[in-house]
């Protein structure tokens, strides 16, 4: 009985010191997002809020979003449409065709990460260049974010420092955190200031005004845009919000969810381009649309991306991001990969123990949990079953639809307690890998009901 | 007032003296007992595996045993809220459901129902309380510490009216132990990881036991603890509750 994340976690938990530092690092950042939501006596209004204005947002999403492109033109920004993950790879392609772009500076996107941009372009022959330092570090190396907020967060900085070694010449064997954010500061300000365009994400579009809002602690975002003289904004549909009232509350839920400070050090609103510079918006579906019509999941459109719910995940932090097969772990990562492709992304499905935390952690109120519930009733009608799951069920079904058979089982149960150990802890037992096994009472409570023992 | 007793299977199979406890602390709180026999399962196992069609069968069979009573009262957190919580859907067009709304884990029950401020017994012991997720978050037993609203715990005002009784709690107070049913068995290793990590955070805080709503739960750390040879004992709030009687 396993999955692909069970088997990813289970390797990934061999390594011990490297499971306790993500588990302590990540439970970190979960104890600073407490201190910080306690300090505010509204923050479960501000969570239910949150809530409905995502609720209302995305129910009226038509509306919203005409006034968004509408106001936003308004403003002269050019707004495209994308029904998909192609059409907005070629939309954004073909922007930077158009001005001649070779070079492209990107803040962290997560919809570029789905939509898979950046192997896009550069297949193209053009130049990206990730500017967030966690997600840069990771181009360098190679390999995709572990996590949606602190994309390189199950690095160490010894790994960091002999990266920036083998790739940007830093010296030799110097980790320390404050010369490799040097390294790193000098290597991005050559490359913002010789890219074509800037690329970034969108954390909230606000219909009323057409801005587009960006959040960053590093200012990349502000860099990659304030230099070339295009900006395109990589945004999918469901981050349209009302108004700047509604805005407020999401600017506050926001980073005190996601990292546990009071706001993000940037929030930088983008209404038009600059003199003589060009702002393009593409709004993005890939399947949105459709998640709005399914009665069970629509609530994941609710999504802020903090990735509160993968830091109280207790599996998320004992398995890492890389043992879910999906680009986005974690509790929303579960829900949003089985939108994506039940069929593809069902072995996350097991990775969650339905402890109900991240349900109390989102700052939107998803019922993140429940979901999952759900998606694993439906494993079975699409093959994606365990089949000893299916089977214990099955026997389990039998065995308590029929008391008398129970009754006997409780009478015979107890013999399992003499089963020598070497038959009890077989390959099978996956209880018994690391537990001992409960022991049978040699009378069960009902038995000593029925004999008047209990009284 | 007529009380049902719900014992589920694996409190009846494995850990009877809770059921025992459970009964006798109703009985002597002057509450009016049955245990209607033909009760198994409330059939969240198979339901939390993603086969919640094979638990509808029980949930009818466990409404026909239960819906006459003016509560259904069990020593088991996840179950009761199991049949609080999804009742209503399994049932939902093919038959009543009325459990939904009576059950009741027995630490709630005690709390809010009865309102029990005095107890007779002694337990001159240091306890650290287990906060299962389902009696935390479900059915709100305490305050999770994700919220920003007032801190309370009913098990810890309940342990209070014992005499002699000392209560601690672990540091990640109300962190998931890693039972969680099947997930036990299917994520085995995250799941040993989960409860070896919870253990040591109980025997941290120098307990002799490790107490709470939830024998599942308990019936996990206790096979780790027994493996890993790590000296605590475990206990049901419900017996510590009844000691003495």
């Amino acid at each position: 009985m396993s999955t692909k994340h069970s088997k990813a976690a289970s390797a990934f938990l061999s390594n011990k010191s490297r499971a306790q530092f993500l588990n302590q690092s990540i439970w970190y950042v979960r104890e600073k997002r407490d201190n910080v939501a306690m300090q505010l006596v509204e923050w479960e209004e501000l969570r239910e809020l949150s809530s409905s204005i995502k609720r209302h947002t995305v129910t009226h999403l038509d509306t919203y979003l005409e006034q968004f492109a509408s106001r936003a033109e308004a403003n002269g920004v050019v707004v495209h449409w994308a029904k998909d993950a192609n059409e907005h790879n070629k939309i954004v392609y073909d922007i930077l065709q158009q001005h001649g772009a070779k070079k492209l500076v990107k803040s962290k996107s997560m919809l570029t990460e789905e939509c898979h941009l950046n192997n896009y372009l550069i297949n193209k022959g053009i130049d990206v260049v990730e500017t967030d330092l966690g997600e840069r570090i990771l181009q360098l190396m190679q390999v995709a974010p572990s996590h949606i907020v602190m994309p390189a967060i199950h690095l160490k900085r010894q790994q960091v420092g002999k990266l920036f070694e083998d790739k940007l010449g830093s010296e030799s064997g110097n980790s320390d955190p404050t010369y490799l954010t040097r390294v790193a500061r000098l290597h991005l300000r050559n490359e913002f200031m010789t890219a074509d365009a800037g690329l970034t994400g969108a954390n909230f579009g606000v219909a009323a005004t057409g801005d587009v809002v960006v959040c960053t602690n590093e200012g990349n975002a502000d860099m990659s845009t304030s230099l070339p003289p295009l900006h395109i904004v990589s945004m999918g549909i469901e981050k349209v919000i009302p108004d700047y009232r509604s805005l407020a509350v999401f600017t506050r839920l926001l980073a005190r969810s996601a990292t546990g400070q009071p706001s993000t050090t940037y929030t930088s609103h983008f209404r038009k381009a600059r003199s003589g510079c060009e702002m393009h918006i593409v709004l993005v579906d890939n399947g949105r649309s459709d998640i709005l019509g399914n009665p069970q999941h629509w609530e994941t459109l609710k999504c802020l991306r903090c990735g509160a719910c993968m830091n109280t995940c207790p599996v998320y932090r004992r398995s890492g991001g890389y043992s879910y097969t999906y680009f986005i772990p974690g509790p929303i990562g579960i829900n949003l990969g089985m939108l994506r492709s039940p069929r593809v992304y069902s072995d996350n499905v097991s990775a969650c123990s339905l402890c109900c935390s991240c349900d109390n952690v989102c700052p939107a109120k998803i019922n993140l949990s429940e979901q999952i519930y759900f998606w694993r009733q439906g494993l079975d009608a699409i093959h994606r079953a365990d089949p000893m799951k299916k089977i214990i069920s099955s026997g389990l079904k039998y065995l308590y639809g029929h008391p008398a058979l129970y009754y006997m089982g409780l009478r015979y149960a107890p013999l399992i307690n003499r089963l020598p150990r070497n038959i009890l802890y077989n390959r099978l037992n996956a209880w018994g890998k690391g537990r001992e096994l409960p022991t049978f009472a040699r009378k069960s409570f009902s038995e000593m009901w029925k004999k008047g023992i209990v009284r | 007032m007529q009380i049902g007793l719900f014992v589920p299977c694996y409190v009846d199979a494995v850990f009877p003296e809770v059921g025992v406890a459970t009964y006798k602390l109703l009985k002597y709180l002057g509450v009016n007992v049955d245990y209607p026999m033909q009760q198994t399962c409330c059939g969240q196992p198979m339901a939390n595996a993603g086969f919640e069609q094979k638990a509808v069968p029980l949930a009818a069979h466990f409404e026909d045993i239960f819906q006459g009573y003016d509560y259904v009262v069990a020593p088991s957190a996840s179950c009761a809220a199991f049949v609080k919580l999804n009742y209503p859907r399994l049932l939902e067009g093919k038959h009543i459901c009325q459990t939904s709304d009576k059950m009741m884990d027995v630490c709630e029950f005690l709390h809010d129902v009865l309102k029990v401020e005095k107890l007779p017994g002694v337990f001159p012991h240091k306890v650290s309380i287990h906060n299962s997720c389902h009696g935390v978050r479900e059915l709100h037993l305490s305050s999770p510490s994700e919220l920003n609203i007032p801190r309370f715990s009913k098990i810890r005002d309940l342990l209070s009216l014992v005499e002699g009784v000392s209560v601690v709690e672990p540091e990640r107070v109300d962190e998931c132990c890693g039972f969680g049913g099947m997930f036990s068995i299917e994520e085995s290793e995250v799941s040993v990881q989960m409860g070896t990590e919870k253990l040591d955070s109980h025997i941290a805080t120098g307990a002799e036991y490790i107490t709470g709503p939830d024998s599942s739960c308990l019936m996990h750390l206790q096979g780790i603890a027994r493996r890993q040879n790590k000296p605590i004992k475990f206990i049901h709030v419900v017996q510590i509750l009844a000691a003495g009687l």
